[in-house]
């Protein structure tokens, strides 16, 4: 198929990774700060076409992973509240809260839909105008503009059954706190290509110069990921750390103005406990006060809940980078996409969920 | 017996009404009108509290599936459809010749009679196209809000001729995996419709009847060890639930499975997985090595199974349960296994 198998080509990958060996003196280890990279990564056993002394690490980029359980426990007692339509992306319902999840909220009664699009939630508050529909916003930079629109013609329609649940993202903030963790030892990153397509490359280069670390915004694809490893090798190697661009065919320098246009007309930035991490200062995005009217924390008065996740569960440390799915003592045993600890296990761009689904055989 | 499609509806109602399941007149003109003229032979038409068939085989193959399907009409077929070729398909696995079939029917009260009589008429279709037919049934409807239009349930029987013997059990080391046409296509045609996805061309379901290649390959006399056709949880699980069942493992290379340019697209823009999607007019043949070529050569003459490719082999099992693993594009293996709950899209 056009645009994937150019990038799948065996001979090329094998020709990129003898780059990546002639370019490695000592032991590098490089972050692919992306959930659906992880993914791609260990599917196609990309790691294991690198040099050993090749370390990559898994990120925070899943955003599923990095909702807060009191989000997901907020989000069920909305969806059971009496009249309510809980509209979520599919990614989401697995995902434990910390009684239960969506799934559970669905199969006890509570109308819960998955949707492909926010728009698709405001469609189905159009459809059903006795029903308050909710939307549960969570994401990156990258879902960000179309939860934007959405927001933006809720209020236009004077939508009053409609309302967001917004637990937003933003990446650059994560790779700071990242890189302030003593634990977490990262040389070079990836970033997450789709991110740097709606915001660009700028908010990089601050990161990049301060921590001195390279920065190469990347693809998806195998042969994306090899020469993101690649160039970050060059310049670690070299001793430069620049922000650069893999990515070039998705990615402009300032990203899509009218997508970040319309991601700061509604939202503003926030502070956002990550799931696993905690606080973050400045790290998510939050409703302005001229959409107050469309925030469910309001409308249905959601007050501040505590919960604590289970000491068990390692995702935290996973999603720092410190540690790997395997690392983990209930990986595969106690915590299975069955019956998983915690979101990393479920989530499609979850690194435990990676892991377990391509476990190597005879691993 | 065919049905034209411009047929006029011959029942009173617009729509269905309780009463309509409920033993009296109306039950008895929407069975009249409706299902025996659709389903009309010999053995229906005697109108008994059972079918009384004559057996032709010394052993019956006998199964029984539920349809909940939503929607009830998709780009290439239908629930009925669905409900004949499905559980005609699961005769067929067991190297069966399909015979007869029952259908039951949960209808929701308001549901069209227009819908009904098409999908009636979709079924008599497909039973003619199978050289089966439905001898008894039953109807039942519940209350407006209780269904979802349709619920079906089909149970058949067939004659397994004497000497034929398929199934897991038979799977050795050393077999040969093949697998009659391309994956996902089901899946993703009831998918887009659910969603609303435009793909840029009109991807049809695969639902299919597999008798005429299974029939070919028992009258051959070829050495099939076990048949299976793929379902919900697609290609890859059905193999993990042979692999398990027989206690082997097997590996398939990934790029040799066709996959529909339309399905690939839609799968790397939702996150799914193609060998994990549904299907329902597709099966994998596992076959001795020595009949392997001329088994694919069977195949690939009948058209529901032009397609058909050699996939990979069964070789002992390494650990304590037979596993499944598909060799990647670049040259990687990873592990393929029953699919994890619902495939859901994701969200970036």
């Amino acid at each position: 198929m056009k645009l994937v198998d150019e990038f799948r080509d065996p001979a090329l990958a094998r020709r990129c990774a003898e780059s990546i060996a002639r370019a490695v003196t000592r032991p590098w280890r490089i972050m692919e700060v992306c959930g659906g990279q992880t993914h791609s990564i260990v599917r196609f056993g990309i790691d294991q076409l690198l040099p050993d002394a090749v370390t990559l690490i898994h990120g925070p980029g899943c955003p599923v992973c990095v909702t807060p359980l009191e989000m997901i426990d907020r989000a069920i007692a909305v969806a059971e509240r009496p009249g309510v339509t809980l509209c979520s992306f599919g990614d989401m319902l697995r995902v434990p809260g910390s009684r239960s999840d969506l799934f559970g909220a669905k199969s006890r009664g509570a109308d819960v839909r998955v949707v492909y699009s926010p728009l698709d939630a405001l469609a189905v508050a159009r459809e059903n105008p006795e029903r308050q529909v909710v939307f549960f916003a969570v994401g990156f930079e990258t879902t960000a503009p179309a939860i934007a629109m959405c927001a933006h013609l809720a209020l236009r329609e004077g939508a009053k059954n409609f309302s967001l649940l917004v637990s937003h993202v933003l990446v650059p903030p994560a790779l700071l706190a990242i890189l302030s963790d003593p634990e977490a030892r990262v040389d070079a990153f990836l970033a997450a290509g789709h991110v740097c397509t709606v915001m660009g490359l700028d908010e990089y280069r601050p990161i990049a110069a301060q921590y001195r670390v390279p920065i190469v915004a990347t693809g998806f694809e195998p042969l994306d990921l090899l020469q993101g490893i690649l160039m970050c090798i060059e310049q670690l190697e070299s001793g430069r750390h620049e922000v650069e661009n893999q990515y070039a065919r998705s990615v402009a320098q300032h990203g899509n103005a009218e997508a970040r246009r319309m991601v700061e007309s509604v939202f503003e930035v926030v502070p956002r406990k990550w799931r696993g991490i905690g606080e973050i200062p400045e790290s998510g995005l939050g409703l302005r006060a001229e959409y107050h009217s469309l925030d469910a924390e309001r409308r249905f008065e959601l007050g501040d809940t505590h919960a604590e996740e289970p000491t068990e569960c390692h995702s935290g440390r996973i999603l720092r980078g410190v540690e790997k799915p395997a690392d983990c003592p209930a990986f595969g045993t106690r915590c299975t996409p069955e019956h998983p600890l915690g979101a990393t296990m479920v989530s499609s761009e979850g690194a435990c969920a990676a892991y377990f689904a391509y476990r190597r055989p005879g691993a | 017996m065919t049905l034209s499609p411009s047929c006029s509806v011959p029942v009173r109602h617009d729509t269905v009404q309780l009463a309509h399941g409920g033993g009296g007149r109306l039950m008895r003109e929407l069975i009249e009108q409706v299902f025996a003229a659709a389903f009309d032979n010999p053995v229906l038409a005697s109108r008994h509290d059972s079918a009384v068939v004559p057996v032709e085989a010394a052993r019956l193959a006998m199964t029984t599936d539920s349809y909940v399907v939503d929607p009830l009409f998709f780009p290439g077929g239908d629930i009925g459809k669905l409900a004949v070729f499905g559980t005609v398909n699961d005769l067929c696995m067991a190297g069966a010749e399909p015979a007869y079939l029952t259908a039951g029917f949960v209808l929701e009260e308001g549901l069209p009679i227009d819908s009904l009589v098409r999908i009636v008429r979709s079924m008599a279709e497909a039973c003619a196209e199978c050289g089966v037919a439905i001898v008894t049934g039953d109807t039942k409807v519940v209350d407006h809000g209780r269904g979802h239009g349709v619920y079906l349930n089909t149970a058949g029987v067939g004659w397994v001729r004497d000497r034929v013997d398929v199934g897991p059990a038979r799977i050795q080391p050393g077999d040969v995996v093949l697998l009659s046409g391309d994956v996902g296509r089901h899946g993703i045609a009831v998918m887009s419709v659910r969603s609303g996805l435009a793909l840029g061309t009109e991807l049809e379901s695969d639902c299919a009847p597999l008798v005429p290649p299974v029939r070919a390959l028992i009258d051959d006399g070829l050495d099939v060890h076990c048949l299976r056709d793929l379902t919900r949880g697609g290609l890859a699980s059905a193999l993990a639930e042979l692999a398990l069942d027989a206690g082997v493992d097997v590996e398939i290379d990934e790029a040799r499975v066709p996959v529909h340019d339309a399905v690939r697209g839609a799968s790397e823009l939702l996150g799914l997985d193609p060998l994990y999607i549904a299907n329902e007019g597709r099966m994998v043949v596992v076959v001795a090595p020595k009949d392997a070529a001329r088994a694919l050569g069977v195949l690939r003459a009948r058209p529901v199974s032009s397609g058909a490719v050699r996939i990979g082999s069964v070789s002992k099992k390494q650990g304590a349960q037979g596993r499944v693993s598909a060799r990647g594009a670049l040259g990687n293996l990873r592990p393929l296994s029953l699919q994890s709950g619902e495939q859901l899209p994701r969200i970036c």
